[in-house]
């Protein structure tokens, strides 16, 4: 196999808007493909024209005093940080990379965020303004490149977790945070359900909490920030200090510790973080303070919803399994209803990615 | 600004859900304008009645539902102020973050709507980064729950849309906050200047020296002296700037940062530096901050409230273009704002009696709206664009762009009964283009 060479930065908007009108013209569909890491998981499957993006990818502009940075959607993740980090900052949501090969529209799109989510937010919460390309070959921009703007709705947002269904990402803005100057990792040993209590207990306490989950009877605490506020915290709180911590959390965020290695369904809970553990369905991997949970299996999909709707929240298939099936949670008529007039405001023929987050959508 | 004043066809005091429910249902069928109303302090006119609609007050929805300490969360009514949830977590450690200075009067209903920011967003975010879901009533009077206790939601991000969409998309009848710990401790550092560039150039050096306070806030001459005749906050009076920095966190993180960041004033050429010593003082150097507007409202007959965003590079560029056109047009400015963010409060001052200088207040509100535009910026951070700022929105969109809008305001609401002729201009093309009164029309 000859080694591809690596991709030059370039704008290849016109090339997919055209791309784009042909398929519209001969009542295509697309399936919008950026580094192809997350194609078989998240969404249902979606059989359309590849429309691949990869190769519409580089910084536009970074201005590190702004705390801002746009880029193309099609840029690997691993070239923004690479250019966040130096400056001393880096994407505060912690995206995973998947071998370097995710793209800033495609995490964008999936609203994938890493361990530290509950405390520096999403890339949902991160996104400041998007251009995209609607299902009418519309090129259009919303938000912006400053931190706080009100005017329209707030349709970068919207994207996030939209999986390219309203439209294809063309360029990202996003809020950029300084690195922390420490990180250190505490672990104690317990069991599920004292996990989930203690991890929010001390999320309740003013410290700099920026990673908790528990896996086979430990807990693991990362703190981050100034070097003083983790030394203060690391003498109250006490605890085994881990020792290349670094490792673990990379592993978890890129989903490579040995709980993933099972290739089959994996479930993905979304819950309120003090939800009671449920040990019916198997080894759990408790995640972002108790409110992301893995599981493993075969289960019946309408169980696992029962019980993450008792738990405040919703499943969803994130890998392997049935994907012409649904994935996601149902919704009730009037969801369905809304969500689909939206779609429609969007891509009135329904062209971009069909029925990749339902199969009615 | 007061000039926008209207009477509605009826105004409904609600106490229940279902009886909002109900006014809503009989709206529909009726096709009758809604205009929901939480506490009346929006700052973009609104909430401001439709001459042929309801206006539907949600002030007697005033419950704090439920608090959550384990999981940080409080579940609320919409006409719960805003710092009534602050007060009522504190005895538990925690607190809502979002601090708009209409704080004591503004609804929780009215926040989620607007978005609205405050002077602690800059570390702690908008109200969208600090909303887990709510309980929202459709047009129709259907009944939605958007977003969950967990992180996120299936489908499209509903909450996305519905956080700060000023009333036109839905009904927001209930919202469940996140809550966040107290800091150990905060403190602010006030540093005076001499000139509004040598200020707006201090605000770019903390953030470049990888700090990111908890809240920047600037004050230019006519705000420090109005604010200080109103609150005796200590503020140097002779000053052409000051910025007021809080850093909160763990004692030696606070410690360590005040030190950091009273030095990095002086290096840039503050003429004045102040560590408040105690939680007494630093709630009096905000006290002046928050009571700004109102203090700017004693000196001066009407003011009209700007509320654009900037790059932080271009702070000391837009005020002194500022400085010229209050010259241009003859009206004095005050400037108290959200340096941190880029979000810009100019406060032109001017007489309504006099219409000339209505008409120069709104033009010279036009330019500096245009000018944000044009370095970067956009026509509102916080306040949201109601009626004020719906000609201005033509300068940030294009016909495209608002069109996209619309069909978005029309997958929610078919009719435009939602606080019609607010937010997003509606462009001609629309059939369902609801005759507004001659004096609100627009191209
Ligand atoms: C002195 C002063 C200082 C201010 N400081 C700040 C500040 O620091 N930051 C900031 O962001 N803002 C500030 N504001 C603006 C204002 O307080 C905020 O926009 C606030 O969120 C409005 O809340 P309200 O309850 O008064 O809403 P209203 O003014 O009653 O309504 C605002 C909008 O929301 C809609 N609405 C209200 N309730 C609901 C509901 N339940 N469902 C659907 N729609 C609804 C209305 O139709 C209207 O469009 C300030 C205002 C004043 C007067």
């Amino acid at each position: 196999m000859t080694e591809r060479p690596p991709l030059q930065n370039q704008d290849r908007s016109e090339h997919i808007i055209n791309a784009l009108q042909q398929a519209r013209d001969a009542r295509n569909s697309v399936y919008i493909k950026g580094g192809g890491s997350k194609q078989h998981l998240i969404g249902r499957n979606c059989n359309g024209t590849i429309l691949d993006i990869s190769g519409h990818r580089g910084i536009v502009d970074y201005q590190p005093q702004e705390l801002v940075i746009t880029a193309r959607a099609g840029t690997p993740l691993v070239d923004i940080i690479a250019a966040l980090e130096n400056e001393g900052q880096s994407l505060s949501f912690e995206p995973p990379l998947f071998s370097g090969i995710a793209t800033l529209g495609g995490t964008l799109a999936c609203n994938l965020s890493g361990p530290a989510r509950p405390w520096s937010g999403s890339i949902r919460d991160m996104v400041l303004g998007v251009r995209l390309i609607n299902g009418k070959c519309e090129q259009l921009n919303f938000g912006g490149k400053v931190i706080k703007n009100v005017a329209g709705y707030d349709v970068p947002r919207l994207q996030a977790g939209a999986l390219g269904t309203l439209g294809v990402l063309c360029e990202v803005s996003l809020k950029v945070l300084p690195r922390a100057n420490k990180t250190l990792t505490l672990c104690y040993d317990m069991s599920a359900q004292e996990a989930v209590q203690y991890m929010n207990q001390k999320a309740g306490q003013p410290k700099p909490l920026s990673g908790a989950f528990w896996l086979d009877g430990r807990v693991y605490m990362r703190l981050s920030g100034a070097t003083s506020a983790v030394d203060s915290t690391v003498k109250q709180w006490g605890g085994e200090i881990l020792a290349s911590d670094e490792t673990l959390w990379r592993q978890l965020r890129e989903m490579t510790l040995p709980f993933f290695d099972d290739q089959g369904a994996l479930w993905r809970f979304s819950v309120q973080s003090s939800a009671k553990v449920r040990h019916d369905f198997g080894t759990t991997l408790i995640d972002w303070c108790g409110a992301q949970r893995w599981v493993h299996g075969d289960h019946a999909g309408e169980v696992l919803q029962q019980a993450a709707a008792e738990a405040g929240g919703h499943v969803s298939l994130f890998r392997g399994g049935d994907r012409n099936a649904e994935v996601r949670a149902p919704l009730n008529s009037v969801e369905q209803v809304l969500q689909q007039r939206l779609k429609k405001s969007f891509d009135p023929d329904g062209i971009l990615n069909p029925g990749r987050l339902y199969s009615w959508l | 600004m007061t000039l926008y004043s209207e009477l509605p066809l009826l105004v409904v005091l609600p106490e229940t859900v279902e009886q909002v429910q109900h006014v809503l249902r009989i709206c529909h069928e009726l096709n009758v304008p809604v205009v929901a109303r939480g506490a009346g302090t929006g700052l973009s006119a609104g909430a401001m009645p439709h001459p042929e609609g309801i206006l539907l007050c949600l002030s007697k929805l005033d419950q704090i539902l439920d608090i959550d300490i384990l999981a940080r969360t409080a579940r609320a009514q919409p006409g719960v102020s805003n710092l009534s949830i602050s007060d009522a977590a504190a005895e538990h450690g925690l607190y809502y973050a979002p601090d708009p200075s209409s704080q004591i009067a503004c609804t929780i209903g009215g926040n989620v709507s607007e978005n609205s920011g405050g002077v602690h967003c800059l570390k702690y975010g908008l109200t969208v980064h600090n909303i887990l879901s709510l309980e929202v009533l459709t047009v129709e009077g259907e009944k939605l729950t958007i977003g969950s206790m967990g992180l996120d939601s299936p489908g499209y991000d509903l909450m996305a849309l519905l956080t700060g969409s000023e009333g036109l998309l839905g009904i927001i009848t209930e919202v469940t906050v996140r809550l966040l710990p107290l800091p150990e401790l905060a403190q602010v550092i006030m540093a005076g200047f001499n000139n509004v560039s040598t200020a707006g150039n201090a605000v770019g050096a903390i953030i470049a020296e990888g700090i990111i306070p908890a809240g920047l806030e600037m004050m230019d001459r006519l705000a420090i002296q109005a604010a200080e005749d109103f609150a005796q906050a200590g503020y140097p009076r002779e000053a052409a700037a000051i910025l007021l920095c809080e850093v909160d966190g763990t004692s030696e993180e606070v410690a360590q940062h005040t030190q950091k960041i009273a030095r990095l004033f002086e290096q840039h050429g503050a003429t004045s530096v102040t560590i408040s010593r105690d939680e007494t003082q630093r709630a009096l150097l905000w006290k002046g901050r928050k009571a700004a507007f109102p203090a700017i409202g004693r000196i001066s007959p009407d003011y009209y409230c700007m509320d654009g965003t900037i790059p932080r590079s271009q702070l000391s560029f837009v005020l002194n273009e500022i400085y010229r056109l209050s010259e241009q047009y003859a009206l004095p400015v005050a400037n108290v704002f959200h340096a941190g963010d880029g979000n810009l409060h100019p406060l032109i001052m001017f007489d309504a009696s006099d219409s000339t200088a209505i008409h120069r207040a709104e033009e010279f509100g036009a330019k500096i709206l245009e000018l944000s535009v044009r370095v970067g910026g956009c026509i509102t951070g916080e306040h949201g664009v109601g009626i004020e700022k719906l000609s201005q929105m033509t300068n940030q969109f294009t016909a495209q762009e608002l069109l996209q809008l619309e069909d978005i305001k029309h997958a929610f609401d078919p009719a435009l009964n939602l606080n019609p002729g607010k937010g997003i201009p509606i462009l001609k093309r629309c059939q369902e283009y609801r005759a507004l009164p001659a004096r609100h029309q627009h191209d």
